[in-house]
């Protein structure tokens, strides 16, 4: 077996099982621990729909905040649409999941996704720089903040080597992309990246508890 | 009220209101060793955590944003006062006992045992520099309410003996003798009767049954008794069932402010059983801000099921007595601005009940830029405001509120929340300010149309 087989195998198998696993962990063990009651009287609708509303409002900054939130806010909305579009509307990555899935769907031309990874990796350098740099964002990070820039980025930077085809051959270049990728799926359950999914849990949890009061959110 | 004063102008940044970090006074109660604070601590933050905390301790991404909504910092420029960081400790404490992974965090000691020091470091930014007032909740990304979990965090401080002497003390004589300001039953009587005479207004008092219990908070009895006669005023002209009672008249719930869990409870509970044992349908708060937070949000689940009454803000009552007609006011021809208390409008939910009071009393009524639910705090919320050694940093912070009410040029400043009213008075002395605070409810009992019968 060599080492793109390896990649393409059980690495990324193995790092599948572990994304699965480790996230209904981590779901469960936030779930799981007790919740109270409230018995306060509504004056709004909580439920469902109200965290469906603020899940998708959240992602929206109020007006007050906009100055001083822009800067990473555009640089944070450019990396996550970025990532989006680099891992989902990717024609090389839609075949690979349509293997897998068995359905497809319209992708971006090469040269368009190139451009969105550079693009994005630009973001990604600017998110760290700030964080490197700004005192309140060097104050609260920690080893989590660092070594999941770290693999996120690495699977774009890999990706974006492909092509370019420098210090390494196109097979082996590819062999180490998608490991980069496996590392990405096994540490994204247990650290920050966990957001992915958690996202839906805090928005939606003040989405249900201030809908409910009648309160902004 | 107030009078705008545009020949005396502002000097803000002269050395005399220059900011320096407060000397470090870290206050301890009891006498418990080290390790027994610490341990209290790290107990009581446990019991805190449920399925709502524990996700937003686990979704925070330190993306930072919250500094940028938080008076402390956008005025200092402390980075310790990034809201996220003040709960850093509780946070920890989660991720290390209670968290999916906190078997690997303890195995390979990637979270540290919180230490004496860091709980008291940590004093002076969940108490002296936190309003509560949950402004960083809403610029989240993530959606967490980070100021619910100060107050969390509160609780354990409290257990650990670690919170300011002024709020302790405070919180202490509201246990002991039912107000914090120390008003007994027979003080709040007489000071009624002195109203009742002074403003000559039918004032009922310990009325057996009643559809309405009107409560007051000592800041009021005390400092600002004309609320006492502008809630009768009220009252009586809606024609309401309604009487005072000396056996639950206290609204304050200094418990709540400085996180002891059954002192809150004991105070909602005065309430709820004078206001059932009378019959009322009922339970009109004052106003004040964290009265209406204890009672109206958390009051039922202090009583373990729905209370058996409705309860509301003095401002929803008004609010909704003009608009059902029941009280009619002249209109009264002046400019005002409006301060938002963030427990009864942000956190509360009850922002347009003022706005609509004050459409009925037809005056030009000017929204203070960024105001309303984003509205800056007054800097004396969450019990900040008895914290003699946080008085620099407030009325530093109070800088964001003076430049909010005079970009607004009205000619009146009103509020509904004796305590921020308290902290401006306070903050308008030290500054020598034009704005005098002044109440809605107040401005409505005054400007009463008596109604033909």
């Amino acid at each position: 077996m060599d080492l793109l087989e390896f990649a393409r195998g059980p690495a990324l198998q193995t790092a599948a099982y572990i994304l699965v696993a480790g996230t209904i962990w981590r779901i469960v063990g936030i779930v799981m621990l007790k919740e109270k009651a409230d018995y306060s009287e509504p004056r709004g609708r909580g439920g469902f729909f109200a965290a469906l509303k603020v899940i998708w409002t959240r992602a929206f900054t109020a007006e007050p905040f906009k100055k001083a939130t822009m800067y990473p806010k555009m640089m944070a909305y450019v990396m996550h649409i970025g990532l989006f579009a680099t891992i989902f509307l990717f024609t090389p990555h839609i075949v690979f999941f349509e293997g897998w899935m068995g359905f497809d769907w319209p992708g971006l031309p090469n040269s368009v996704i190139f451009f969105i990874g550079v693009a994005t990796v630009i973001s990604g350098v600017a998110l760290l720089v700030r964080r490197m740099t700004s005192p309140v964002l060097k104050m609260i990070s920690n080893f989590d903040d660092y070594f999941s820039w770290f693999v996120t980025m690495l699977p774009l930077i890999t990706g974006l080597l492909i092509p370019v085809r420098v210090l390494f051959q196109y097979e082996d270049l590819l062999a180490i992309h998608i490991l980069s990728v496996a590392l990405l799926l096994i540490w994204l359950p247990f650290g920050k990246l966990g957001h992915a999914f958690l996202v839906f849990i805090t928005r939606g949890t003040t989405g249900m508890v201030f809908e409910r009061r009648g309160a902004r959110t | 009220m107030t009078t705008v004063d545009g020949r005396h102008r502002l000097d803000r940044e002269a050395e005399r209101i220059a900011y320096k970090p407060p000397e470090a006074r870290h206050d301890k109660q009891g006498d418990m060793s080290t390790d027994e604070r610490v341990e209290h601590a790290m107990h009581h933050f446990v019991k805190n955590f449920n399925t709502q905390t524990a996700s937003y301790l686990d979704g925070c991404v330190h993306c930072g944003m919250c500094a940028d909504a938080c008076h402390y910092h956008v005025r200092t420029d402390d980075p310790r006062y990034t809201p996220i960081w003040k709960i850093e400790l509780f946070k920890r404490a989660y991720k290390r006992e209670v968290g999916p992974f906190a078997f690997f965090y303890r195995l390979f000691g990637f979270k540290k045992k919180i230490t004496i020091d860091q709980l008291e470091e940590w004093q002076h930014l969940l108490y002296d520099s936190c309003t509560v007032c949950g402004r960083c909740s809403l610029v989240c990304p993530m959606g967490i309410d980070i100021a619910g979990m100060v107050s969390m965090a509160r609780h354990g401080m409290f257990k650990a003996g670690l919170i300011p002497h002024e709020l302790h003390e405070t919180a202490k004589r509201a246990a002991e003798t039912g107000s914090p300001l120390g008003i007994t039953p027979e003080k709040f009587e007489e000071r009624l009767e002195w109203m009742a005479d002074e403003h000559e207004v039918d004032i009922p008092l310990n009325i057996e049954k009643a559809d309405v219990l009107a409560v007051m908070s000592s800041i009021e009895i005390q400092k600002y008794p004309e609320s006492m006669a502008a809630t009768a005023k009220i009252l009586n002209a809606a024609g309401e069932s309604w009487t005072f009672r000396s056996d639950g008249f206290e609204a304050t719930n200094f418990g709540m402010l400085s996180g002891n869990t059954d002192w809150q409870k004991e105070a909602s509970m005065k309430l709820i059983n004078t206001a059932i044992k009378i019959g009322a349908k009922k339970l009109v708060l004052p106003e004040c801000g964290h009265a209406y937070m204890a009672m109206r949000w958390m009051g039922a689940n202090m009583y373990g099921k729905p209370l058996p009454f409705k309860v509301q803000h003095i401002s929803e009552y008004i609010a909704d007595a003009l608009n059902e007609g029941r009280l009619k006011v002249k209109k009264v021809d002046k400019s005002v601005t409006f301060h938002d208390p963030c427990q009864v409008s942000r956190r509360g939910g009850a922002t347009q009940a003022p706005r609509d009071i004050l459409k009925h009393l037809g005056v030009d009524f000017r929204e203070m830029p960024n105001g309303g639910d984003y509205n800056w705090c007054c800097g004396g919320g969450g019990g900040v405001v008895t914290i003699k050694r946080a008085d620099e940093l407030r009325h530093r912070v109070f800088k964001l509120k003076m430049d909010q009410v005079e970009a607004t040029e009205a000619e009146e400043l009103l509020s509904s929340c004796a305590n921020c009213r308290q902290s401006f008075d306070d903050s308008q002395q030290h500054f020598g300010w034009d704005y005098t605070m002044g109440s809605l409810m107040e401005m409505v009992a005054d400007n009463i149309e008596e109604q033909r019968s």
